[in-house]
């Protein structure tokens, strides 16, 4: 047998330094940004969901501009002279409708409204659907002036459809920040708990490793793909929807930082204490569903009740995302946005300092 | 690599408790779960230089007191001293000087051999380079591959290059080549060898016996939470009285009495047969497939067999089995505990 170098030449070789390695806080952080990368389904879920997601959502919320309101005849007797009536507005899609097929048609929205010929005509409507409301004033006025009324006046119309105002561009931020908050919870809290039940915590215990030097890397490696998941999915949508981002691009940034610190110190507290992956799934989604539903990612919070709306407003997603579209929908700066950052900030420390107190390393 | 005889010359019994070599210290150790008493009252004491093992079965206390004395767990009783300090106050100083490996650590599946002994070797002030660490443990080649594409002994002896990172004065062990093959094993026991011989103290634990009988200057032999046999291996192995253990088994006619046995020429111990030929797994019981299995400790062979023979044909017995050898660590177990070491 060849005998290799012992242990004792090495070193002579260079004694000062750590034989090859960097400092312990840019290890452990590249290691944990490495065993990122090459997690398929990790990537998946922070880079290709959101962009799948707001691509979705974008295509079945385009603004739909002059759109013609779609009308419902019910297919019988008199029929002929409405569909012709409104017809020759040309803003209505008129759709005949069998007599038998009325109701279904409303509700399996063929048509919003369907008119009944008969004198006088009847329309039938969802008076919950906003639509349908709409459907049935666009109808009635059309159909009132082919009869005969004559309008008082004619107003003078002045349609808006300004970049930054529609659906996609109101959504956008708040899927960047669904995103930061799960990647956040997810990207932390797992890799420890999947540590800790491999022991492999344990392990690293047992060297002169410094606790708080893993704690900090787990949060500096998350905030690497935090810069590559923030430039994916604003520069998707500017791409493809034209998605534009009126603050500056450093309050964006600053505003994704406190709020990635915000999870990542809700991560390290949740993965504090949990023994197996079930465990710490289990919290995420208790923590991250009230925020899911309550934060106004797909539609504004304020459709909560007033009383609710304290508790709305102290929870970190709804800071960072109401944040998020003051930069990125209206351009205000940093200093109009302190309340959100103070509410992320205080989410930061205080779930870090937490997790610092109560962690379990074996 | 030194021979057994240079090894004993260098690492002699009498020379390794001389005062001021001591590198583990323990006493009354005590650590309880619950009702179940892990550790009893375990003293211990493991000189530097020398490489100690630990034996038992499977929840004799081994990984629990080995955790004890590599700061990791807390002892409900006794006291730890480790390279003259104590875990209480000096942790911080004790930690860059000892190697640890773990049973059951399970290291990132995604990270190259290299950038794996990268971070650990971040951890510690001082200790060998990254590569030469790599060479010691003969994974050069396997540098860039992932962990999860390494074989069982190559992971092992990537967490002994772990273990090895702060260049450690004390290295512990626990079980490290536990499901190995045997080659894979031999590989491990030459970095360890090589760690030895450039001063280093082991403390390792393991059920295999000629694991012990390879590595270990010493062992201690642990059962129900105490140490029940210490010495070297040698040592216990002739407290037995006899260097011999010969097993037989008859299938017809009457099996001599126990008395008869005993009588034989060289026998110092007549036991059903529990010890196995070594390495392999043997009968449990003193009976299987109606078979009735004795094993005799002797002090000379040569004159137990004919005698043996001559009483089982006046007996009208025919032997099915017939097997002699070196009475083993495994023996001086069974003898102490009238049970089997290893339970698999």
């Amino acid at each position: 047998m060849t005998n290799p170098p012992s242990l004792q030449d090495a070193p002579k070789l260079r004694r000062a330094g750590r034989g090859g390695a960097s400092h312990p806080l840019v290890e452990l952080t590249l290691a944990r940004f490495r065993e990122f990368l090459r997690e398929p389904e990790a990537v998946f879920w922070v880079f290709a969901f959101p962009v799948i997601m707001s691509c979705a959502l974008g295509i079945a919320f385009r603004s739909r501009g002059n759109e013609p309101v779609i009308a419902g005849v019910a297919d019988q007797a008199g029929a002929d002279a409405i569909v012709a009536a409104l017809e020759q507005r040309g803003e209505f899609t008129v759709r005949r409708i069998p007599p038998g097929e009325i109701e279904r048609a409303i509700r399996d929205g063929r048509a919003p409204v369907v008119v009944i010929p008969g004198d006088p005509p009847s329309y039938t409507f969802d008076e919950a659907r906003a639509e349908s409301q709409v459907a049935r004033l666009a109808v009635d006025a059309a159909l009132q002036r082919a009869a005969g009324r004559a309008d008082a006046f004619v107003p003078v119309n002045k349609p808006v459809s300004a970049v930054g105002s529609r659906y996609i561009d109101w959504l956008v931020p708040g899927l960047l920040g669904m995103n930061i908050m799960g990647t956040g919870l997810w990207g932390v809290g797992f890799a420890i708990v999947h540590a800790r039940t491999k022991k492999l915590l344990k392990r690293l215990v047992a060297t002169p490793m410094s606790k708080a030097h893993y704690l900090l890397a787990n949060i500096l490696s998350r905030l690497l793909y935090l810069a590559l998941e923030t430039s994916v999915i604003m520069g998707f949508a500017w791409l493809v929807f034209d998605v534009r981002i009126y603050g500056s691009l450093w309050a964006l940034g600053a505003l994704a930082l406190f709020g990635a610190l915000a999870f990542g110190g809700l991560g390290l507290l949740l993965a504090s204490r949990a023994r197996t992956i079930e465990a710490v799934s289990g919290l995420m989604n208790l923590v991250m569903l009230p925020m899911w539903v309550l934060s106004g990612i797909f539609f504004a919070s304020t459709n909560f009740p007033d009383a609710m709306q304290p508790f709305i407003h102290a929870l970190p997603l709804t800071a960072l995302i109401d944040g998020l579209r003051g930069v990125v929908n209206e351009g205000r700066s940093l200093a109009e946005l302190v309340p959100e950052l103070g509410v992320m900030t205080a989410w930061g420390t205080i779930s870090f300092a937490l997790a610092l107190k109560l962690f379990r390393w074996q | 690599m030194l021979d057994d005889t240079e090894r004993r010359v260098y690492h002699g019994y009498n020379w390794r408790v001389a005062p001021g070599s001591v590198a583990l210290h323990c006493a009354g150790l005590v650590k309880r779960y619950g009702e179940v008493i892990a550790v009893n009252g375990l003293d211990l004491q493991v000189v530097r230089g020398e490489c100690f093992g630990l034996l038992g079965p499977n929840g004799a206390g081994k990984t629990t007191t080995i955790e004890i004395l590599e700061g990791l767990l807390t002892a409900d009783a006794g006291e730890v001293t480790v390279l003259g300090r104590r875990w209480d106050r000096d942790a911080a100083a004790l930690r860059p000087r000892l190697g640890i490996q773990l049973q059951e650590t399970q290291l990132a599946d995604k990270l190259t051999v290299h950038e794996t002994l990268r971070m650990f070797r971040s951890f510690y002030p001082d200790g060998p380079e990254v590569d030469a660490l790599l060479a010691t443990v003969e994974l050069g080649t396997k540098r860039d591959s992932w962990v999860s594409k390494l074989s069982g002994g190559q992971k092992q002896r990537l967490s002994v290059a772990c273990a090895l990172a702060g260049r450690p004065d004390l290295l512990f062990l626990d079980e490290p080549t536990t499901g190995l093959d045997p080659q894979s094993r031999r590989q491990l026991w030459a970095v360890l060898e090589r760690f030895r011989e450039a001063g280093g103290t082991i403390l390792i634990t393991t059920h295999y016996m000629d694991e012990a009988h390879a590595l270990c200057d010493r062992v201690g032999i642990m059962d129900r939470g105490t140490l029940i046999a210490l010495g070297t291996p040698r040592e216990l192995v002739q407290s037995l009285g006899a260097e011999h253990v010969v097993e037989f088994a008859v299938t017809e006619g009457s099996v001599p009495s126990e008395a008869e046995l005993a009588a034989l020429p060289g026998v110092r111990d007549v036991r059903p047969a529990m010890s196995e030929a070594k390495g392999g797994p043997g009968p449990h019981s003193a009976e299987s497939n109606g078979e009735t299995h004795t094993s005799l400790s002797t002090s000379e062979v040569h004159l137990t067999i004919p005698a043996l023979l001559d009483l089982l044909r006046r007996h009208d017995a025919t032997l099915s089995l017939l097997g002699t050898h070196s009475a083993t660590l495994e023996d001086v177990f069974v003898t102490l505990t009238g049970r089997q070491l290893r339970d698999d």
